[in-house]
């Protein structure tokens, strides 16, 4: 138990990686033993974090289950991991949809051992970034979770996957280059990497060595600030930095794309919690205003860019700007007001709904994958009035096209709206602005059920061998932790904000 | 049970039976109905309990039923959700249990339920009849059961729900909530038919036309939030100095008090979802639904739901003037523009869509002018009268259809007014309730609930002096018994004008039960309201009413004092309405002899396609044109592969320009020629021959032999 308690953090960071070391030892042809291998694993960093969840002591500030291993010692960066209520329900979300992605791509049958074995590693990339209390550990694990993105969506997408992959790597990585720079920077400053120590010294630093004379303390500080939020910004996605999302996100496999905007788009915003605002409080707040309004960009040419669409993959894709742009127009607001009850508000929205978009997010992707998986194709105009012939799947549709739109009772609702409170007194017009951001989520997910359930049935997938099929047991069981998280959030919201709102007034 | 837990427990049943429908009893249609009516019938149980008991406390406005339990944590203190039953919720407890259960009883036999099977009906259409067999061997078409008899019940269970979720709640996020759930059931049960494109953009039209308003509400609410720190309704009213600091802090916004901006904000809530002008739009296209949910969802619940928020804000909304009128101006315009149009329409129950509509605007404006308990009275009486016209419309649709099944001839719209006549035999119990409805409604002296209701509006805006709100209330009074009667004339009177009305047929006891129940509130519940001073029959019964729902208030609001003019008013409107009603239409036979079929009318005043130029049509260009293909393709896309090209152009200079020339060919490629220039060129050194090396040698002893000599003597 002892083992447990000091090693919990590693056995989940490292346990996928494990995992994906044992499937490389099986045949390569033996699909099905490769398949339960991947979820059965998949499961351990899951049962884990669990124990992480009921083990954490939400009454305590500061970081818990704290490790730290020597890794570089030359430079000052060592291994160092620990969880506070921010990253814990991110590790949660993580661990959560990993399994239901993998069991979601239980048809894949190209390659199976590199894929699970890609996902598992992918697991482990997101993991540590979300654990890593060290900004180098943290850039490392930041830039290894692309490499199996790349490869997933590269070698099991659809028709365009060579440009989408490409345009998602070189654009994640080029918002990346001023990140590893100021990391650096950072890193030669002050001749260590650990964040508990940078959080006490680089926001209060008012003098750095060797450093020209024509550039004061502030400049600097204002290009590492922009660096650093570029590189989230970009990952978030945030307007202008969006459009290798829609791209990504409909070329990669389904599971690729349940990842991608369940936990990877995460990754950004998390980047804005726990480095940018507690890195740069003064900066964060000179600039919470530019912030604001690239997030109610976001919000609002995100949910037109979502309607304009007749993919319905791309319309979901697009949906995840808009839902992201809440966000960080919460985080905005708090940039502008640290330490009010407004801001904390705020902050509990931006989190929550971070969790709240991973799950309804996941479920909307692997739902257009059982859709296109029958039908092969995405184009709404090729659907239309499906609902008498899948009337489960329908349902379900419908459900967490619901919890996507924000309907009170569901958990989008609740995360939106404390954003919307929070930010209202902070920043009241751009909160306005946004409005028709979120009356335009209401068209566009009214739009793909429109076009894909109701109206006169397209009679070319009622007979033959056409034949559509209804939504089978695997892909309910898939679907089911994700539905009873939504309505549990949307009713019961407080067993997960508070554990997120202790963490906000204690850091924020 | 402790009441407060009683109150918790009302809105639970009905959305028990909706997952228990959705997830175990959807094969099983009698099952289906089971849970869905038991469910009604235990939230009316609960609720007529809960009434009860609040009739039996003493100064319930100021000690309410009401509990509380934390919901979201904020920071350090947590934001509380609860329930709260003062006299205002207590008396609209009272009409949404009544009507939601007499509806839930009424969609059994409305559906059909106990038909056979259609012969070709399809999930998403409306059943198109069975045929059997009979024992002489004669074929029949008969009405055949609807395919997704057991979803229906699971939506009107969830709609359920959210009303009374509305109606118990101790404040604005959960009213919300609840406000929104009917939201979707809206969308859904008016898109329940989903298969006709009609009813498919109804049903978007109907959510995306309310969440306009939804999404200003939602700013109000924030912004409430904001300054109060509370959602409360108690909390926020009962603190004198939050309200007076509410109504003096100035905002930027058109000279508002911070009172009177939230209140407009929420107000804009409302009049997206009771369909007030400019926002009506979507109630009458929401008649594609099935006529039960017309009169439970688009009459008196969900549609009362938003007059119901303006009531409970009412204290909020009465400290800025300025929001006042603007509220009396759009409830007293859309009153009046609503009847206009309604006058025009030859679908009954778009009729009636229109007629809600300014009913709604009465409410409106009677609380813009500050008669608080007028505008509840007639919230409650129109619930009853409204939905009992709807069922009533619904039972005539069905009877008729039977006639069109009957007769075989499909052209022929079952809802036409025009295409009926004379039903007032075929139909008994639906002609009388139907009867009651209508005078209610129109307003008949005396003996209706309309009646009462809507003289204590007119009388209160001519007490107070509000000519003009006085005045726009009259006439549209005025045309509401005018086209009621018209609508009761061209169904019921006269002769039958086609086969089809003919052979219609009344309702099973599931549909008239209900109607006769309503009819019963529809005359009885004005009684409980009628003012002190009325001639001859105040002070009879006590006017309970405004005493009770009174003092939901801080300050009890004064009866006013009675003025014959207002009550001529409203007799002379209602009867001559109704005369001129019948006069007119006793006669008419077709749509061409109806001299009030304007195309002004008839087209609603263009306000649909005037939205589609203005609002629609350009929502599509910017976010299809403008967003995706010119910004996010054309422009952003354009910078990435610009810069992309721009470094693939780099690149290839510095393999063209730098690479392949300077590296490869001056430096790689130029040192090993040079290398080579310069074997090749030495060649001629290397000849084997051995006088040649003697000769070198020595010519370098002289060299190095002279340099050594003048460095090492000469120096």
């Amino acid at each position: 138990m002892d083992f447990l308690n000091t090693n919990l953090l590693s056995l989940i960071l490292f346990s996928p990686v494990a995992a994906a070391l044992i499937i490389f030892f099986l045949p390569k042809d033996e699909l099905k033993l490769i398949r339960w291998t991947a979820l059965i694993s998949s499961l351990v960093p899951f049962v884990l974090s669990l124990v992480l969840w009921f083990r954490f002591d939400p009454n305590k500030t500061g970081f818990q289950f704290e490790e730290q291993y020597i890794w570089y010692k030359a430079i000052g960066s060592s291994l160092h991991l620990g969880v506070d209520g921010l990253s814990l329900t991110m590790v949660l979300l993580t661990t959560l949809l990993t399994p239901l992605a993998i069991l979601a791509s239980f048809t894949i049958s190209e390659k199976v051992k590199a894929y699970m074995m890609l996902f598992l590693f992918l697991e482990t990339g997101m993991l540590g970034v979300f654990l890593a209390l060290d900004l180098l550990i943290f850039f490392v694990f930041w830039e290894i979770g692309l490499v199996p993105m790349y490869f997933l969506i590269n070698q099991w997408g659809s028709a365009n996957r060579n440009y989408a992959s490409l345009k998602f790597m070189i654009y994640t990585m080029g918002g990346s280059l001023g990140l590893l720079l100021a990391t650096q920077m950072l890193g030669v400053a002050f001749g260590t990497y650990d964040l508990t120590r940078l959080f006490d010294l680089w926001p209060s630093a008012q003098a750095l060595t060797n450093i020209p004379p024509w550039l004061t303390i502030s400049t600097i500080k204002t290009i590492a600030f922009w660096a650093f939020v570029i590189a989230f910004a970009v990952k978030v996605p945030l307007w202008p930095f969006h459009t290798w999302l829609p791209d990504a996100h409909t070329e990669a496999p389904t599971a690729g794309s349940m990842i991608l905007a369940g936990v990877l788009l995460k990754l950004g915003a998390y980047g804005f919690l726990r480095l940018v605002l507690p890195l740069y409080p003064e900066q964060a707040k000179y600039f919470a205003g530019a912030l604001a309004f690239l997030a109610t960009a976001a919000i609002v040419f995100g949910a037109f860019g979502s309607y304009g669409q007749t993919d319905f993959k791309r319309l979901v894709a697009y949906s995840s700007v808009n839902h992201m742009g809440f966000v960080v127009l919460g985080i905005a607001a708090a940039a502008a007001a640290s330490g009010t009850t407004d801001a904390h508000i705020a902050l509990n929205g931006a989190i929550l709904q971070m969790f709240n978009h991973g799950l309804s997010a996941a479920g909307m992707f692997f739902l257009v994958g059982v859709i296109y998986e029958r039908t092969h194709t995405r184009n709404l105009n090729d659907f239309g009035g499906l609902f008498p012939l899948v009337p489960v799947y329908g349902g379900i549709l419908i459900f967490t096209s619901m919890a996507s739109l924000g309907l009170p009772g569901l958990n989008g609702f609740v995360s939106e709206f404390l954003v919307v409170r929070g930010a209202w007194p902070i920043l009241t017009t751009y909160t306005a602005i946004s409005m028709l951001g979120l009356l335009f989520t209401g068209a566009y997910i009214l739009k793909g059920i429109k076009q894909v359930l109701h109206g006169p049935l397209n009679e070319h997938w009622a007979h033959g061998e056409h034949k559509l099929t209804e939504i089978n047991t695997r892909e309910i069981i898939v679907m089911a932790p994700l539905m009873a998280l939504i309505l549990v959030i949307g009713v019961w919201p407080a067993w997960i904000l508070d554990v997120i709102n202790r963490a906000v007034v204690a850091l924020f | 049970m402790a009441t407060e837990t009683l109150i918790w427990l009302i809105p639970l049943p009905p959305v028990l039976a909706f997952f228990l429908i959705v997830l175990f009893a959807n094969k099983n249609k009698a099952l289906s109905h089971t849970l869905g009516v038991g469910a009604a019938g235990l939230s009316w149980l609960a609720s007529m309990v809960v009434f009860v008991r609040a009739l039996s406390v003493e100064h319930l406005g100021e000690h309410p039923f009401h509990a509380s339990v934390n919901w979201l944590p904020t920071g350090e203190t947590w934001f509380k959700i609860g329930v709260l039953i003062d006299p205002l919720g207590a008396a609209t407890l009272f009409f949404v249990a009544w009507t939601i259960f007499m509806i839930f009883l009424y969609s059994v036999g409305y559906h059909n339920f106990g038909q056979p099977k259609g012969d070709h009906d399809r999930p998403g259409l409306p059943p198109h009849g069975a045929t059997v067999t009979d024992a002489h061997g004669h074929k029949h078409t008969i009405p055949s059961v609807e395919p997704m008899y057991s979803r229906f019940f699971a939506f009107l269970g969830l709609f359920a729900f959210g009303m009374y979720t509305l109606v118990v709640s101790d404040n604005l996020l959960t009213l919300f909530v609840g406000w929104e759930i009917m939201g979707l059931c809206s969308y859904l049960l008016i898109g329940f038919w989903y298969g006709k494109p009609s009813a498919r953009n109804a049903a978007i039209k109907a959510f995306m036309t309310t969440r306009v308003g939804d999404v200003f509400m939602l700013l109000g609410i924030v912004f409430l939030y904001s300054v109060t720190g509370t959602l409360s309704f108690r909390e926020i009213f009962t603190n004198e100095e939050l309200m007076h600091a509410l109504g003096t802090t100035a905002t930027p916004v058109l000279g508002l008090s911070a009172a009177g901006l939230i209140g407009l904000l929420l107000f804009i809530g409302t009049v997206g979802k009771s369909a007030q002008w400019p926002l009506h739009v979507w109630l009458p296209d929401a008649m594609e639904g099935p006529t039960p949910v017309s009169a439970m969802i688009h009459a008196a619940t969900m549609v009362s739901a938003g007059v119901y928020a303006v009531i409970r804000m009412f204290p909020l909304l009465s400290l800025d003037p300025a929001t006042m009128s603007i509220v009396a101006f759009i409830g007293a315009f859309t009153a009046l523009f609503a009847a206009t149009i309604a006058v025009a329409q030859n679908d009954i129950k778009r009729v009636l869509a229109y007629s809600t509509i300014s009913q709604l605007g009465y409410m409106i404006a009677a609380l813009g002018i500050g008669a608080y308990v007028a505008a509840a009275f007639h919230l409650i009486t129109h619930a009853f009268f409204k939905a009992l016209l709807f069922l009533g419309s619904g039972s005539v649709i069905h009877g008729m259809e039977h006639g069109v099944l009957h007769t075989g001839n499909h052209h022929v719209d079952p809802q036409d007014m025009f295409n009926m006549g004379g039903l007032r035999k075929k139909m008994p119990i639906t002609f009388w309730t139907f009867l009651i409805g209508g005078f209610a409604l129109a307003g008949f002296p005396v003996v209706t609930a309309g009646f009462w209701s809507k003289d204590e509006i007119l009388a209160d805006a001519f007490a107070h002096g509000h000519l003009a709100v006085f005045i726009t209330l009259a006439v549209a009074a005025f045309l509401t018994a005018f086209y009621t009667m018209r609508q009761i004339t061209l169904t019921f009177l006269g002769e039958p004008r086609t086969e089809e009305a003919k052979h219609a047929q009344e309702t099973p006891w599931t549909m008239t039960v209900p109607l006769i129940v309503l009819s019963v509130f529809a005359v009885t519940y004005g009684w409980v309201g009628i003012p002190e001073h009325f001639p001859l029959l105040g002070g009879l019964v006590p006017n309970w009413f405004h005493e009770f729902v009174g003092s939901t208030l801080a300050e009890h609001p004064e009866a006013v004092p009675f003025s014959p003019v207002p009550l001529l008013t409203s007799l002379g409107v209602a009867l001559g309405g109704l005369l001129l009603g019948w006069l007119v239409y006793r006669n008419v036979k077709s749509p061409a002899e109806d001299k009030l079929q304007l195309p002004v009318l008839k087209n609603k005043w263009y306000f649909d396609e005037a939205y589609d130029f203005l609002f629609v049509k350009p929502a599509y260009w910017i976010a299809e044109t403008l967003v995706y293909k010119w910004m996010d393709k054309g422009v952003l896309d354009g910078i990435l592969h610009f810069i992309a090209h721009i470094t693939g152009v780099i690149g290839a200079a510095i393999r063209n320009y730098i690479d392949l020339r300077v590296i490869n060919e001056t430096i790689g490629d130029g040192t090993a020629n040079t290398v080579k220039w310069m074997g090749f060129n030495l060649r001629p050194v290397q000849t084997g021959r051995i006088q040649q090396y003697m000769l070198a040698s020595f010519v370098v002893l002289i060299v190095v032999g002279a340099v050594l000599y003048y460095f090492l003597v000469m120096a």
